[in-house]
């Protein structure tokens, strides 16, 4: 576990806050004076996990840096609800890149800021974001090039699970058998095909980087220990937030830290965090469910529980659950402990 | 400024866009009502006093449980907690221990002496209060509070009706009892002991302007049973009296009780105390069906007391008696099989329920009893206007529980109409069930459990059977509760609004929701832990 848990105080550090603890023991987005780093008017749909994941994370790094944060932003929903021209969402310095680039944008405001002499004191520090089809497709070489050369920068990548505001396409990181624009729920093989998976928190502790975690919107606790930790170190490091769609999950818009949470506690989403290549922590799994209580509530899965469920595809998709489950060490287990 | 094609807003902030319009849903806050204090009879609002509790902040726990009951320490032992049974927490693991809370608080009260919080200003009104058990202390309070006069009655030299001289001493101590009913005193509450009211009309020209009535009932039942002259047949209600007085009563080795109520149970548990051997309960029928909480009866296995069941006495001889077997027929009610069968018995206890005392109501006009009970409107007043009546005599289920919220709502009732008006009660808002809440958020905490006297000082001793909690094991206790239906300020709405559309207004002031920036996405209601926010389609 990232951070330590408060065992017993009526909620703990389950949710946001918690009038029980000193205000130092609650979270950055419970206190009224949190940065609000992407403001109210962005143009994001209802119940949006990015625009909500993207708070958590800039307002954490925020908090961590007495407010000294450049961010980079790739191309993509974020992008665009946020900052359609001439109007921002943004309360911080932040730059539009291609979308393929923001890796190497981030590099380039670091090294100016050294240069400039203004990396150390004060410490202004350089954060990339960007969607999943601009960090794990178009982004990808970029990314690994930053992480090769242990750029000052820590790269976030918000995974909705494919190209959403174009209209749901199918990216790498688009799970098996999900119904994407791209790949209909038609055919032998409806929806996305299994292939072999592109994890890029796995590929950048490939790099042996000094930092990489995941974390979902549905632990907001553990999301803000990780931005806090990522900024105690100096190099490259990857912070990979899960955050769920409702338009191309087909969830309804209330559910969406509902819609996190079941990807954790199911083994879907592992939620982890890594030094150096080796792993550190992990979140176990809470109350353990079955794949199927992740997959039946969204419209995207829903070929797989027509008249004629397909089981076997459900099987495929519970083993992968339980690789990330034996994998990563998530087996529930005693709260507290 | 000239603007390039298309572009109407200046560069600047995202605020302009007020995304608010897209809403077809709006969340609003409310309160819901917690299933505990829709379950209890005292109308307490347990969510509430657990609320301070839950900071460590016990007066005002106090403070705030003895707004609806004056009685918490006596409460804390002697209520059958019902709110345990409606709260919520079942469903996540086990009840909160709120009974055991609420002791806590009231051996707090006790120990620091804390005090009611000052009554209403004077109305110059004097209420008669006729008995002291708990109706009659409740009503009293409530009219002290109110600021009426409040003028008890009580026909016994010692106050507390039924919780002296009915429930015995190893479930509620005296001094217990002692304190509770002098704080009242010190409120206000006038108490005159050993005067019995033969006629309610007459004593009224005492100058009150109105009376309530809480006398019990404490008349034995009767069931004839052919006994021999050296057998004992006695009645609970004087057993358990008699253990009030000087010399306790003469039950011998082997004593019988015969019934399947709180009282049997009671009994048969004094007798055991008092030194018998063997401690026997006859009851016509099954556990199942019997009357008696299901702990009590565990408890006095426990003591070693045995039962028989779907018996009845046939007839008392000198040393034994006769009993039947029963059968259970389609319907469920035992029928006699022809069995016999005889027990060793020096004394026979009856433990067949009680009637109530009505005779000083026997020249009131108006007046409507029907099975023993007297009848009563929904503000607790008889037919007879201006009097007023609770408590056991007014109805079947009798527990002090029950009694304590009677009081309470004859208090109400008899100050409205005093003033000429009917009092109303505020409408109830939804219950908060389970379903309306995301337990997710809840720590894992099972519940605390209270110590228990051993078995040996329990077989021969009076003293309290079940201990209380301390500070910590309180707090932990209080903490599990969850707060159904009402905000506590977890933050989680201010928190998972992807929208930042609500607003935080600080400690104790709970939120607010900024319509100009909610797009009605509804994550905020559906991870409110409590379920305190609702979702309402906006009009067009």
């Amino acid at each position: 576990m990232s951070f330590q848990p408060v065992k017993f105080y009526q909620t703990g550090t389950f949710t946001v806050g918690n009038r029980l603890l000193p205000p130092e023991e609650r979270s950055v987005q419970a206190s009224a004076k949190r940065f609000n780093s992407i403001n109210s008017g962005h143009r994001a749909c209802q119940g949006c996990g990015e625009a909500l994941g993207a708070r958590y994370a800039i307002d954490a790094a925020m908090e961590a840096t007495d407010g000294q944060v450049i961010a980079a932003n790739a191309t993509g929903c974020l992008e665009v609800f946020s900052t359609p021209y001439p109007e921002t969402s943004w309360q911080i310095p932040w730059i539009h890149s291609l979308f393929g680039n923001t890796a190497a944008v981030a590099t380039g405001i670091a090294a100016a800021l050294k240069v400039k002499g203004l990396s150390q004191n004060p410490k202004t520090r350089v954060v990339a974001q960007g969607g999943d089809g601009g960090t794990t497709d178009i982004g990808f070489g970029c990314l690994s090039g930053m992480f090769e050369r242990n750029d000052d920068v820590l790269y976030i990548c918000y995974d909705n699970g494919g190209y959403m505001n174009t209209g749901v396409q199918r990216s790498s990181a688009t799970p098996p058998a999900a119904r994407t624009a791209t790949t209909m729920a038609v055919g032998p093989e409806p929806g996305n095909v299994f292939g072999q998976g592109k994890f890029v928190p796995a590929i950048a502790m490939a790099h042996n980087i000094p930092y990489v975690a995941t974390a979902t919107v549905a632990d907001l606790r553990d999301l803000e220990a990780k931005v806090r930790r990522a900024m105690e170190f100096r190099g490259a490091r990857y912070i990979h937030i899960l955050v769920p769609c409702p338009l191309g999950w087909g969830t309804p818009s209330q559910d969406t830290i509902k819609m996190a949470r079941l990807a954790k506690e199911t083994g879907i989403f592992p939620v982890f965090e890594a030094e150096h290549g080796e792993i550190k922590s992990v979140l176990a799994i809470r109350r353990p469910l079955p794949v199927e209580d992740y997959l039946r509530p969204q419209k995207r899965y829903a070929h797989l529980f027509g008249k004629t469920p397909a089981l076997a595809t459900i099987a495929h998709i519970q083993e992968l659950a339980d690789r990330n489950i034996r994998k990563y060490g998530l087996q529930a287990r005693k709260e507290g402990h | 400024m000239d603007k390039p094609f298309a572009i109407t807003l200046d560069p600047g902030s995202s605020l302009a866009n007020r995304t608010g319009s897209w809403r077809t849903f709006r969340p609003e806050y409310l309160d819901r009502l917690p299933p505990c204090n829709a379950a209890c009879p005292a109308g307490e609002n347990i969510q509430g006093w657990l609320f301070h509790a839950e900071s460590g902040d016990y007066e005002k726990a106090w403070q705030s449980l003895v707004e609806n009951n004056p009685l918490p320490a006596i409460m804390g032992r002697v209520c059958y907690h019902p709110c345990e049974g409606g709260c919520n927490r079942q469903h996540v693991d086990s009840a909160v221990g709120i009974n055991s809370v609420e002791r806590f608080l009231g051996d707090e009260a006790r120990k620091q002496g804390w005090k009611f919080a000052p009554p209403a200003a004077s109305t110059g009104k004097r209420v008669l209060v006729v008995g002291s058990g708990p109706a009659g202390l409740s009503a009293a309070y409530h009219l002290t509070r109110l600021g009426h006069q409040a003028v008890i009655y009580e026909a016994a030299p010692l106050a507390g009706g039924m919780m002296r001289f009915g429930i015995p001493k190893y479930r509620l101590p005296r001094e217990v009892l002692d304190a509770e009913i002098k704080r009242l005193t010190d409120f206000g509450v006038e108490l005159h002991l050993q005067t019995k009211v033969a006629d309610v009309l007459q004593a009224m020209k005492d100058g009150f302007d109105a009376v309530f009535l809480g006398v019990g009932a404490h008349i034995a039942k009767r069931a004839y049973i052919p006994a021999g002259d050296a057998n004992k047949v006695l009645d609970a209600v004087a057993v358990l009296r008699g253990m009030e007085g000087h010399d306790a009563p003469m039950l011998g080795r082997k004593v019988v009780v015969y019934g399947g109520g709180n009282t049997a149970i009671d009994v048969a548990r004094t007798a055991r105390r008092l030194g018998a051997e063997e401690a026997i309960i006859v009851y016509r029928r099954t556990r199942d069906k019997m009357p008696a909480h299901d702990f009590e009866v565990e408890e006095a296995l426990q003591e070693g007391i045995s039962i028989k069941w779907l018996s009845t006495i046939k007839e008392a001889g000198e040393s034994d008696i006769m009993v039947e077997k029963m059968a259970l027929d389609d319907k469920g009610f035992p029928q006699p099989t022809g069995e016999f069968e005889r027990i060793e018995a020096d004394s026979v206890v009856l433990a067949l329920g009680q009637d109530a005392d009505l005779s000083l109501l026997e020249n009131v006009p108006g007046l409507v009893v029907e099975g023993g009970l007297i009848q009563v409107d929904a503000g607790m007043m008889t037919g007879h206007p201006g009097v007023f009546a609770g408590g056991d005599m007014a109805g079947s289920e009798r527990t002090v529980t029950v009694a304590v919220g009677h009081g309470k709502k004859a208090a109400r009732a008899i100050d409205a109409w005093l003033r000429g008006e009917v009092y109303a009660p505020p409408p109830k808002p939804e219950i908060a069930t389970i379903e309306r809440m995301n337990s997710w958020y809840y720590s894992d905490a099972p519940k605390t459990m209270r110590p228990v006297l051993d078995i040996i000082r329990r077989q021969s001793t009076f003293e309290e059977v079940l201990g209380g909690l301390d500070e910590s094991n309180a707090l932990f206790e209080a903490r599990r509760c969850m707060s159904c239906g009402n905000c506590f300020e977890c933050d989680n709405c201010y928190g998972v609004c992807p929208d930042n559309a609500v607003i935080k207004l600080g400690p104790g002031k709970r939120f607010r929701f900024n319509y100009d920036y909610c797009k009605g996405c509804g994550i905020c209601a559906a991870e409110c832990p409590c379920g305190a926010i609702r979702m309402v389609a906006e009009e067009n």
